[in-house]
């Protein structure tokens, strides 16, 4: 699966910019660490949100782990289809199993995460 | 077994290894915790057939004329009960009536193996030598025994197609020694999941040849390797308590449901005065069961509310596979029989209790 053009976070989330918003989501990498997912519990669309804010909680059969959002922005849509396929996470993190799109407060903060090739460099590390 | 960074490898770490499994340290052990994924594996236990290596147990034999004696007093199980060939499980605890640990009891002709967790070898290894009767000689077997669990409904097909088909009359709770795959094994009618299955200790120099005939001659019947996180939930439907997390030193096998192997009336044993006594005074907890009533999953230290008191705590807690939805054990005082939740994390759960086990329709064998 491609990560062409995707920005990392150090606690593996993934961000894409789609026009004014970034579409989010965990990485092949955190999913294979969580294992089978089992629940996800996503934000409220309307709801702001801040760099270090704890965007949705995605529980696996041995373990729970937070997501973080590393922008400012409001969330505006949420992947509901994770409520009865949270496993889409584990078949597919960069596609369907995307978690929230936030529209973003400044564009420019996602200048601050890895790039791709960063981030493998960073798993690898 | 070799040692390499302060971590043991068992017999079969490099075909765990070559499986692509996820390893992890247990105990000092680097153990697959998966190798396909938690859920795949369980079923695969359910369904047909799964191998786990846990060679990471500790196994001891106590032999000599004592031998018995020695068991009687330091194990809460009748170990005079044992005929030879029947397996036992049993629990050793200290004065206090907490646990030491649990464990299974072999009678082998005139010798006794004792198989104990992996996490408590060292202090088993010392509360036992500590404890023989003079004419009770002591062996710890465990670096030169390994141990694989073929589990599943599948199970006795399996061991048939590798030369095995001798142990397929042995009786639940029962072991012999014979072939597998044409090496020496010691296999008893034993297991952790709740479905039928053996448990085949063996030299490990032949823990390889076994695992391959096994999986090769096992295929027909979809047998796969299968690691130690399925191995928690399948025990976790089946209400199996789990040293560490569901009985401890400071528990007693009166409130861990566990007197149907502790026997007062047999006479004397370690930790018997402080039992009975506790249940004189009259228990104020008790290990039970409960299901999450819509998402979320329990963990090991939430705590169990009842309105707005605190009742209790969990002690093991996953999602289970079999029944799709989180399941529990945990310990809450008596008298505790309405709606409970957990409190997980900002919020709670609602939750029922249930009588064990979780999961009714293992294939494990009754005796």
């Amino acid at each position: 699966m491609s990560t062409a053009g995707l920005r990392f976070t150090e606690s593996h989330e993934w961000v894409k910019i789609d026009g004014d918003n970034a579409v989010m989501g965990l990485s092949d990498y955190a999913q294979h660490e969580l294992g089978d997912i089992v629940f996800v519990e996503l934000p409220e669309e309307g709801a702001t949100v801040a760099p270090g804010d704890v965007l949705a909680t995605v529980e696996s059969v041995k373990s729970v782990s937070e997501m973080y959002t590393p922008v400012n922005g409001e969330v505006i849509e949420v992947n509901n289809d994770l409520e009865d396929s949270p496993d889409l996470i584990n078949s597919d993190p960069y596609g369907e199993g995307w978690l929230v799109k936030v529209k973003l407060t400044d564009a420019a903060e996602i200048d601050a995460l890895m790039s791709d090739d960063e981030y493998e460099a960073h798993t690898k590390g | 077994m070799s040692v390499d960074t302060g971590v043991v490898r068992t017999a079969l770490y490099d075909r765990h290894v070559a499986a692509e499994a996820r390893i992890v340290d247990f105990a000092g052990y680097a153990m697959p915790i998966h190798y396909r994924g938690i859920v795949d594996e369980h079923r695969r236990v359910r369904e047909t057939a799964g191998m786990f290596d846990v060679s990471h147990m500790g196994e001891f034999y106590l032999s000599g004329p004592s031998a018995l004696e020695t068991l009687e007093r330091i194990t809460t199980n009748r170990a005079a009960a044992l005929v030879d060939g029947r397996v036992q499980y049993s629990a050793m605890c200290y004065e206090s009536g907490g646990f030491i640990d649990d464990l299974l009891v072999y009678r082998l002709g005139e010798e006794f193996m004792l198989v104990v967790n992996a996490a408590n070898k060292a202090k088993d290894l010392d509360w036992v030598t500590s404890h023989l009767l003079p004419d009770t000689d002591f062996r710890d077997a465990s670096d030169e025994t390994a141990l694989i669990a073929l589990q599943g409904p599948r199970s006795e097909d399996v061991l048939e197609a590798v030369g095995g088909g001798a142990f397929s009359s042995l009786g639940y709770y029962y072991a012999a020694r014979g072939e597998v795959a044409g090496r020496d094994a010691l296999v008893s009618r034993t297991g952790y999941t709740g479905e039928d299955g053996f448990e085949i200790y063996c030299d490990p120099d032949d823990a390889t040849a076994i695992w391959d005939a096994l999986l090769d001659g096992g295929a027909p019947f979809d047998v796969e390797p299968v690691g130690l996180g399925c191995r928690d939930t399948l025990r976790l439907e089946m209400g199996y308590a789990l040293y560490g997390n569901d009985i401890d030193d400071t528990r007693t096998p009166a409130e861990a449901g566990l007197m149907w192997i502790t026997k007062l009336k047999k006479g004397d044993f370690i930790g018997r005065d402080a039992i009975v006594a506790k249940r004189e005074a009259g228990l104020t907890e008790r290990l039970i069961g409960f299901e999450i009533e819509g998402r979320g999953v329990p963990r090991h230290g939430h705590e169990i509310v009842a309105g707005d008191e605190t009742v209790g705590i969990v002690t093991s807690g996953t999602f289970s596979p079999s029944l799709e939805r989180g399941i529990g054990m945990g310990y809450v005082a008596v008298g505790t029989d309405g709606p409970i939740e957990i409190a997980v994390r900002n919020r709670r759960l609602k939750a029922v209790l249930v009588d064990l086990p979780f999961y009714k329709h293992g294939s494990v064998r009754r005796a």
